[in-house]
């Protein structure tokens, strides 16, 4: 199987979801001349020409609103935004109209399209940089939320967001385009609300999303090496459809879980993973299920600082060992 | 003679036009009256802004589209449903929220949608839908294809950041869409001059080298001739065009609201009733001698029934299944 950037795998998908349907195409800031600000695009402009890779103003409220207008059309738009903070813009057009047109037209007008673009922090971009979006955008009947963590996800689950007949957001990290993994080459498709077991263990299980899947992976090693502990890291992959039936699979094996993201504590994931838990496995839990997650402080500039506020394996490993009383 | 038999068809076919623009003027007219009364009743719920004195911007510029184009509009947007040919039946019964309404009871007065007449929708965010009509204009040229999009706001929607990003890409992607500022004046109960640094919204067309044309909208005559410009531009062109049609809503901003409230005089009110559209028109086919009282009460006598079986219809017609409460959030 060939290794493959994230990068290369968003840009596969993206290549042969284009071939496939001509009603494919993209839009965005910077996709096209200069081949995306991430190079997800590379190649694409060349191979599909301008009127399938649209290069817009820096507008999102505009040109998200025009990516929805083509899906009411019947187009299959995936718009891409530079990173979900300027998306942030663009949220009346998501929120209002992508997600609300099938519903209040009674079933009339479907929404095909994809949003997508970096999310959550990089390195020390600071406040307006460095912001996960993915519980604002979970909260909305309507979207359909992922989050890959590997290549072989990114492809899988854009080339299943293209294909879907409503809007999904993708959420993808800039720390994240440069990791390699293997990537099942042509039709490889993961469906939309499916977790995946990315390390097997029977003693906690640590819940992840996107880059925290990696966080909760060194926490893994860590709790193997350090105090013979076997992690079960479940990776949600969808955070709207939410895998239920996988955590709750998961934790009636384990008895104990840490949920861990990039996002605020405060109505964040975790604490929908949680409510999930505390209903349905209220008797299988050995321990209150804790999480870690971004400080509750808008992201600092200075390395230390930063660092101090983003999830580690290190707050994850002190999580478990809480749940799993070692401490 | 060919010629003088072509001139005679050409003047039926208007004369034809212009009866229809009544009856579609006056129907909407008296849908409305007849909404005010259902909603003072308590059958229509929510918000509910209606269209009495802006009959003719919907009927002239709809008399100008095809059947394939399409159609988007604001929470304003009764007059253009029926206008588009939505039955009187289907818009009656969305606003009594029923399952026989075109939105299946689920939109309500803002959410009016025919899929099937292309008409995409009634939304409720100020300037929100504005970037859909582009949208639709995109894959109308992505498809190359020669329909065209009409787009509906009111005056206050130029005021929002969108309205503007939309204006520059329609004009920068050359979209086939036709941007209808249905201009009354009034922002709920804020004058545009109070609010607006430039108050001829066609200028705003020059920022963005956009065609432009300001249209008396009580004079639907006008109101079709300015939108055939504008369509052929978009159709055969590719040119958008933004349209300012000066108009004047009697009623008030919505139900909730007192008809002419402390932002504008009564008797501003009685003067702009002064130019009223559907008179207008019908002083016209009388002096034009194809029209007479007569006639005029025939069609008035006509859609009143209309409306009236439309009253009926929608109380007849069953809720939505509880059922449905969860259908329609996500398409299969």
């Amino acid at each position: 199987m060939p290794t493959l950037t994230y990068r290369d795998a968003l840009n596969q998908a993206l290549r042969e979801e284009m071939q496939r349907d001509a009603g494919v195409f993209l839009m965005g800031e910077e996709v096209g001349v200069y081949q995306g600000a991430y190079k997800v695009s590379r190649g694409l402009l060349e191979e599909f020409g301008p009127m399938r890779v649209v290069d817009t103003p820096i507008a999102e409220l505009g040109f998200a609103g025009i990516g929805v207008g083509a899906a009411m059309a019947g187009l299959r738009p995936v718009i891409e935004f530079m990173t979900w903070n300027f998306a942030v813009l663009a949220l009346d057009q998501i929120v209002n109209s992508a997600a609300k047109v099938l519903y209040e037209s009674g079933g009339q007008i479907p929404v095909p399209i994809v949003f997508r673009g970096p999310n959550g922090a990089a390195l020390q971009l600071a406040a307006q940089h460095s912001q996960s979006w993915e519980a604002w955008l979970s909260h909305i009947p309507g979207l359909k939320v992922v989050a890959p963590a590997t290549p072989a996800d990114a492809k899988g689950l854009l080339k299943s967001a293209i294909r879907d007949n409503n809007p999904v957001i993708v959420l993808e990290g800039e720390m994240l385009y440069n990791t390699k993994g293997d990537v099942p080459e042509g039709e490889h498709l993961v469906p939309i609300g499916k977790a995946d077991t990315k390390r097997a263990g029977r003693d906690v299980t640590l819940i992840c999303h996107s880059k925290t899947v990696a966080v909760a992976l060194k926490a893994a090693e860590q709790l193997a090496e350090q105090e013979g502990v076997s992690a079960d890291v479940l990776d949600l992959r969808s955070l709207r459809p939410l895998d239920e039936a996988a955590i709750l699979a998961s934790v009636a094996t384990t008895n104990r879980a840490v949920v861990v993201e990039e996002g605020w504590p405060h109505c964040g994931i975790g604490a929908q993973v949680v409510d999930v838990i505390q209903r349905e496995a209220f008797d299988q839990l050995d321990a209150p299920v804790l999480r870690v997650t971004q400080a509750d402080v808008p992201m600092p500039y200075n390395k230390q600082l930063e660092r101090l506020a983003k999830p580690s394996p290190e707050k994850v490993v002190a999580a478990a060992r809480r749940v799993l009383y070692l401490d | 003679m060919v010629t003088a038999t072509a001139q005679a068809a050409s003047d039926q076919t208007q004369v034809e036009l212009q009866r229809r623009m009544l009856r579609q003027m006056l129907l909407i007219r008296r849908f409305e009256e007849k909404a005010a009364e259902a909603y003072a009743l308590g059958k229509i719920g929510g918000f509910c802004h209606l269209y009495i004195g802006q009959e003719a911007v919907a009927v002239g510029s709809l008399a100008a589209l095809r059947v394939d184009d399409y159609v988007i509009g604001s929470y304003r947007e009764h007059g253009q449903a029926l206008a588009r040919g939505v039955s009187a039946n289907a818009v009656m019964a969305e606003l009594f929220g029923k399952a026989t309404g075109c939105s299946k009871g689920k939109g309500g007065s803002m959410h009016l949608f025919d899929v099937e007449r292309r008409f995409m929708g009634g939304h409720g965010i100020v300037g929100g839908h504005v970037p859909l009509a582009a949208g639709i204009g995109f894959a109308i040229k992505y498809r190359a294809g020669d329909q065209v999009c009409l787009c509906y706001f009111g005056e206050a929607a130029v005021n929002i950041g969108v309205f503007h990003e939309t204006l520059n890409m329609a004009s920068v992607y050359k979209l086939p869409v036709v941007f209808c500022c249905e201009n009354n004046r009034y922002g709920m109960g804020t004058a545009f001059e109070r609010v607006a640094a430039v108050t001829d919204v066609v200028e705003h067309a020059c920022s963005y080298d956009m065609a432009a044309e300001l249209v008396n909208g009580m004079d639907v005559l006008a109101v079709h001739a300015a939108t055939e410009r504008a369509v052929a531009r978009a159709r055969h062109g590719r040119h958008p065009t933004l349209l300012e049609v000066r108009t004047y809503r009697y009623m008030g901003h919505s139900m909730s609201d007192p008809l002419h409230g402390v932002y504008r005089t009564k008797d501003e009110v009685e003067e702009q009733k002064q130019r009223d559209p559907i008179s207008h028109l019908a002083l016209k086919l009388k002096e034009d001698g194809v029209l007479d009282d007569a006639g005029l009460d025939a069609v008035d006598a006509e859609v009143r029934a209309a409306v009236e079986a439309a009253v009926k219809f929608a109380e007849a017609s069953p809720d939505p299944d509880p059922s449905e409460l969860a259908t329609h959030v996500l398409a299969d």
